[in-house]
């Protein structure tokens, strides 16, 4: 069970507390009736579900009841912050992104015999 | 008159172990009673009684010893029982203490321990090669399901699962400490000690009843002066005296999970023979640590050698902890059999203590001389660089051959009892699960943490670290680590055993021959040769070898399986073993109980329970409930002597000719409020809400972005900026949820409040012809005349007294009112509408009613007549998306080419031909009955009912083109007849609303 720094509350509380809410930074469009089929089908649809770096959504709905967004890696589960609805999607920085990386595959015990290629994407 | 103590056993020896031969303890094995020492675990005990034969395998059913004393026993599971409902199998006999009355029995065999008929399975084991199953049951395909599966069902599985409800109750407790210590060894207590002492919160566990660890099989080794026993004795009771330790014996951490949360099953009743009847029998605890210390300890592995699995062949740690700890010798001519120096100091104590070794066999040609000089000082014949190529004994070891390594020269010994050591395989689990990476240790032959990626070091044993002054500095710097002190001194060790010398894979006389069963999973039955052919067959992958052969998983989870299986695999492969890999950690590490998991959540604490204000008036009442979602509501209100069928009949009938009254409260309820609420409305729903007027209601209809219909409800505009919304029973939290998010992330500086009041509203419907005769005594300041509050008007007044919101709304079609009171009030209102209605005719009608007869309307019910792929169009409530709106949300999603495609299944009223006939909902539609299997379906009905009021069955049903072919007949096929129907327009009951506007 993960601990998740609401923002709002300014405290680390148990992943029950909360609910995820999918990727974050995907901004309804003001003019979103007159848009392109391709461009809907971007909006609401393609999600990029990364395997590593992910900013994504949360809901402390068992507590303040406030949507915040979180940069987390997707392979490590671990956080690299969380921070209030609207502000701007942050910069990480290469030692934010090193900390919450998993160790690198030193060995291949208790690796999974499945490999996803790196540097595919 | 002399006092004799019960004889607890021929094999205890004087002067050896701590347990008191003054507390005895009486228990059934096999149905014959049996005398134990307090302390005794159930292995301890019955080795005492010189019984090693203690069940049958699981796929051989070969006759079966207890190997080890502790959790990593993979041999000696048992069905223990304490009455007749409190029965559990599988429960290792080397971790289940002795009680009075304890009940166990041994498992796997028909008709009897010794005597088993599955024991043919060990005849024909040339047969069961790994794979046997897929390869053997594939043909004929028939035969899977008739023949094959049931029989291999019957003969599968270990022991037999309880047939009462657990009537035990279990408990939870969630802790938070500085310092969360596993394992309570040497390592453990001390790393505890120093980390108290500096003030820190401790919590440490320990699986056994006894902390010490390995401590407690030391014979004569001592720590600071006195023997490791007493040390740990000692150290525990210093912890126990500091208000900042919690010590948790019998407690083992099973879990390791992200941001080191820690659980722990504690057994709190299992060891005793009268528990507290208010006492939980386990409880689980899910600790939160700053700090976590892994003193996890290790253990010892067997030997991969031909007939390596006859009762009496077993660890030599368990002889010397049950030896130095219970007091009981393992047999009386002890053959050894090492590949590590641990076994020689078995073998050195149990001479000692008067028990004979008959031999030490040590793979090893050059061992250390030391351990040789004393045994020979001891009298016993060594043999090195030699093996045990053959055991013989059926239900117990009787003689053991001995072939130097390069040679062929054989020599037997007689023997009762095997020990044997292949060296120790650090318990590396749970670094593992928290997704530490581990590190071949090559010159030792395991694997060793290497990264930790949560806050947690490991010491001792389970990091390599068997030397005890060693591990006591490594429990001693972790501690100063976490308390940034530099506190602490090793205490002074003397006499402890060496732990050096390993083997891993198959020892001399393992294979390679097809024919030899020398066992590396005792619990799964998997021989050396198994994982060669596995990797003969192709699995070159650890994890295939392991689902292949089963090692590893069986409840052991191979704990003295995996480095053997995997060593062997590695060679069969050519491989080097960091190379093969291996298999993945998963909690948990011993098994857990169902109930620990469980836990509270069970009957009716399995889930809340919703219950309206009128619930206890409706159950007076006899109503039979229904759950929809958490709530409970009531279904229909049988009369004496009435089936479903009639109740619902007469509750549609009366309603619609006098009135009824029905219990709404579960609908969800939205208050909406603020400057910008109608803006946030008009984005929300489909509808257009600017010039709805104060006072008046409109139904609502919400999509989700992609167009699809989310929910429904009627809507109340009180005031400007101010919307009473009502949502469906089971969508008041989506829907509110989804109105937050749009709230807050979108259109943050929109000026508006949402707040539920779904259970502060109790609200009472009272429809038909009479309703507003039976309730305008009761209201006060609001005319209901039909000019002053027409359909769907909103006003705010009072009722009884009470504040009320009443709504001219209708379900049912028929004249109606939902007064919404305050939910306290709910009853009391009830009951008065009750006191005038009752005498008029009025009946109280339930959920099913309230189906039939918006069904009648052609009123939809959002997820019984919508699935997520309807939109409003589809859904025949396109009128309620406003056509000069510029946005709201699914705006875009219902212009899709897909949804504004000609043929999609659209919502559509079935009459059947034959009027008498209701048709099942769910039931596919066709156009041609005639046509091939698999037919082409164009549709399902969505809501099927009787209808009382109009003499027929009515149905809904979504069907492709549906719009265009009313009029046109359809069929319904269905296993016994195929059912002809005849589209047409969904409202099937005053289609122009005269009833309504009355």
């Amino acid at each position: 069970m993960l601990l998740i720094n609401c923002p709002y509350c300014e405290e680390e509380r148990p992943e029950l507390e909360f609910r995820g809410a999918g990727e974050a930074h995907i901004a309804r469009p003001t003019n979103l009736a007159d848009i392109s089929d391709d461009d809907f089908e971007k909006f609401f649809f393609i999600k990029d579900n990364d395997k590593g770096v992910v900013f994504e959504r949360w809901r402390h709905i068992h507590g303040c009841g406030r949507f915040f967004n979180a940069a987390r890696h997707s392979v490590s589960d671990k956080f690299i912050m969380t921070y209030k609805a609207g502000v701007a999607k942050p910069k990480l920085t290469k030692a934010q992104i090193d900390a919450v990386k998993p160790p690198a595959k030193g060995t291949p015990a208790n690796e999974p015999v499945w490999t996803i290629e790196e540097g595919k994407k | 008159m002399t006092i004799t103590t019960p004889n607890t056993g021929t094999n205890r020896v004087a002067r050896k172990g701590r347990l008191s031969p003054s507390k005895t303890v009486t228990f059934t094995f096999d149905g014959k009673q049996l005398n134990a020492m307090h302390g005794d675990t159930l292995a301890s005990a019955l080795i005492a009684n010189g019984i090693h034969l203690a069940g049958r395998s699981f796929k051989y059913h070969r006759p079966r010893g207890i190997l080890g004393s502790g959790a990593e026993e993979p041999n000696a599971l048992m069905d223990i029982a304490r009455d007749k409902i409190r029965t559990q199998p599988n429960v290792r006999a080397t971790t289940q203490e002795v009680f009075d009355g304890l009940i166990a029995k041994t498992q796997n065999y028909y008709p009897s321990i010794t005597f088993d008929v599955g024991g043919i399975n060990n005849v024909l084991a040339p047969f069961f090669s790994a794979g046997f199953y897929y390869k053997t049951f594939m043909w004929p395909k028939q035969a899977w399901k008739k023949l094959y599966e049931p029989v291999i069902r019957e003969a599968a599985g270990l022991g037999h699962a309880p047939k009462e409800a657990d009537p035990d109750r279990y408990a939870n407790r969630f802790a938070h400490c500085d310092v969360m210590i596993v394992g309570g060894g040497a390592a453990g207590l001390m790393a505890a000690k120093t980390a108290a002492k500096a003030g820190k919160k401790v919590i440490i566990c320990d699986e056994n009843p006894e902390f010490g660890g390995w401590l407690l099989a030391e014979g004569e080794a001592s720590i600071d002066g006195i023997p490791a026993a007493e040390w740990a004795a000692k150290t525990v009771a210093d912890l126990v005296a500091m208000a900042n330790v919690k010590l948790l014996s019998r407690t083992t951490a099973f879990g390791y999970y992200a941001q080191n949360m820690v659980t722990l099953a504690e057994r709190i009743t299992d060891h005793l023979a009268l528990p507290d009847a208010d006492a939980p029998r386990e409880r689980l605890w899910q600790v939160r640590a700053k700090n976590v210390i892994l003193a996890t300890g290790a253990i010892e592995r067997h030997l991969v050698f031909a007939d390596n699995d006859r009762p009496g062949i077993m660890l030599s740690s368990a002889a010397r902890m049950y030896l130095n700890h219970y007091g009981v010798a393992v047999g009386q001519n002890v053959g050894v059999y090492t590949a590590c120096d641990s076994a020689w100091h078995a073998a050195l104590e149990l001479q000692e203590a008067g028990v004979k070794v008959v031999a030490i066999i040590d793979m090893r040609s050059n061992p250390d001389e030391q351990l040789i000089a004393r045994a020979k000082a001891l009298g016993i014949p060594v043999r090195t660089g030699s093996a045990v190529t053959k055991t013989s004994g059926k239900l117990r070891v009787k003689s053991m051959t001995v072939e130097p390594i390069g040679d062929h020269l054989t020599e037997k010994f007689e023997i009762d009892a095997l020990i044997m050591s292949g060296g120790w395989t650090p318990s590396v689990h749970l670094f593992s699960q928290s997704r530490g990476k581990l590190k071949f240790d090559e010159p030792n032959g395991r694997f060793i943490p290497d990264i930790h990626v949560e806050q947690c070091v490991s010491i001792g044993s389970c990091n390599g670290t068997n030397e005890i002054d060693a591990a006591l500095a490594e429990a001693i710097s972790a501690s100063n680590a976490v308390t940034g002190k530099k506190a602490g001194k090793a205490p002074k060790t003397m006499g402890f055993a060496s732990m050096e010398g390993h083997l891993i894979g198959s020892a001399k006389g393992a294979g390679p021959d097809d024919h030899v069963m020398a066992f590396i999973d005792y619990q799964n039955d998997v021989c050396a040769k198994d994982v060669r052919l596995a990797v003969r067959e192709g699995m070159h992958s650890i994890e295939h070898v392991k689902r292949y052969t089963t090692t590893g998983m069986a409840t052991d989870q191979g704990k003295m399986s995996n480095m053997h299986g995997l060593a062997i695999a590695a060679e069969a492969l050519g491989k080097e073993i960091p190379a093969v890999g291996l298999t993945t950690f998963r909690s948990p590490y011993t098994p857990v109980t169902f109930g620990t998991i469980v836990n509270h959540a069970k009957g009716d604490l399995f889930d809340v329970t919703r219950r309206t204000p009128m619930h206890g008036w409706a159950e007076d009442q006899g109503a039979v409930f229904e759950d929809v979602g958490n709530w409970k509501r009531a279904w229909y209100f049988p009369k004496a002597g009435e089936d479903m069928h009639a109740a619902v009949s007469r509750e549609c009938k009366t309603t619609r000719e006098v009135a009824g009254i029905f219990d709404a409260s579960t609908l969800g309820k939205i208050e909406v409020v603020g400057p910008d609420a109608v803006k946030f409305m008009e984005l929300m729903y489909t509808n257009p809400w600017e010039k709805l007027k104060v006072g008046m209601c409109r139904y609502g209809i919400m999509c989700r972005e992609d167009g699809f219909v989310y929910d429904d409800g009627v809507v109340g505009r009180l005031a400007e900026d101010r919307f009473h919304v009502t949502t469906t029973t089971g969508g008041a939290p989506r829907v509110l949820i989804m109105m937050e998010d749009y709230l807050q992330t979108e259109f943050p500086d929109w000026k508006v409040s949402l707040t539920s009041t779904s259970e502060q509203w109790a609200v009472i419907g009272v429809q038909g012809p009479k309703a507003r005769e039976i309730i305008s005594s009761l209201v006060e300041d609001i005319d209901l005349s039909a000019d002053a509050m027409p359909h769907m008007a909103i006003r705010e007044g009072k009722i009884c007294g009470v504040p009320t919101r009443l709504m001219r709304v209708s379900f049912t079609g028929e004249l109606g009112f939902e007064i919404n009171v305050p939910a306290d009030y709910g009853q009391s209102v009830w009951e008065a509408i009750w006191d005038i209605g009752s005498p008029m005719g009025m009946v109280p009608y339930g959920t099913e009613a309230m189906h039939v007869m918006r069904a009648e309307k052609g009123f939809i019910i959002v997820g019984q007549d919508t699935d997520g792929t309807v939109t409003p169009y589809d859904a025949a409530v396109g009128w309620a998306v406003g056509k000069k709106k510029t946005d709201f949300v699914g705006i875009r999603g219902l212009k899709r080419p897909d949804l504004i495609a000609e043929g999609r299944r659209q919502l559509v009223g079935l009459r059947t031909k034959n009027s008498k006939v209701v048709l099942e909902e769910g039931a596919q539609i066709v156009v041609d009955p005639n046509q091939p299997i698999p037919m082409k379906m164009i549709g399902f009905v969505t809501s099927s009912y009787w209808s009382e009021t109009l003499g027929h069955s009515i149905a809904m049903a979504l069907v492709e083109n549906g719009f265009n072919l009313k009029g046109e007949t359809l069929y319904v096929p269905m296993p016994n007849e195929t059912i002809a129907v005849e589209v047409c327009d969904p409202i099937f009951y005053d289609k122009e609303g005269a009833r309504l506007n009355v």
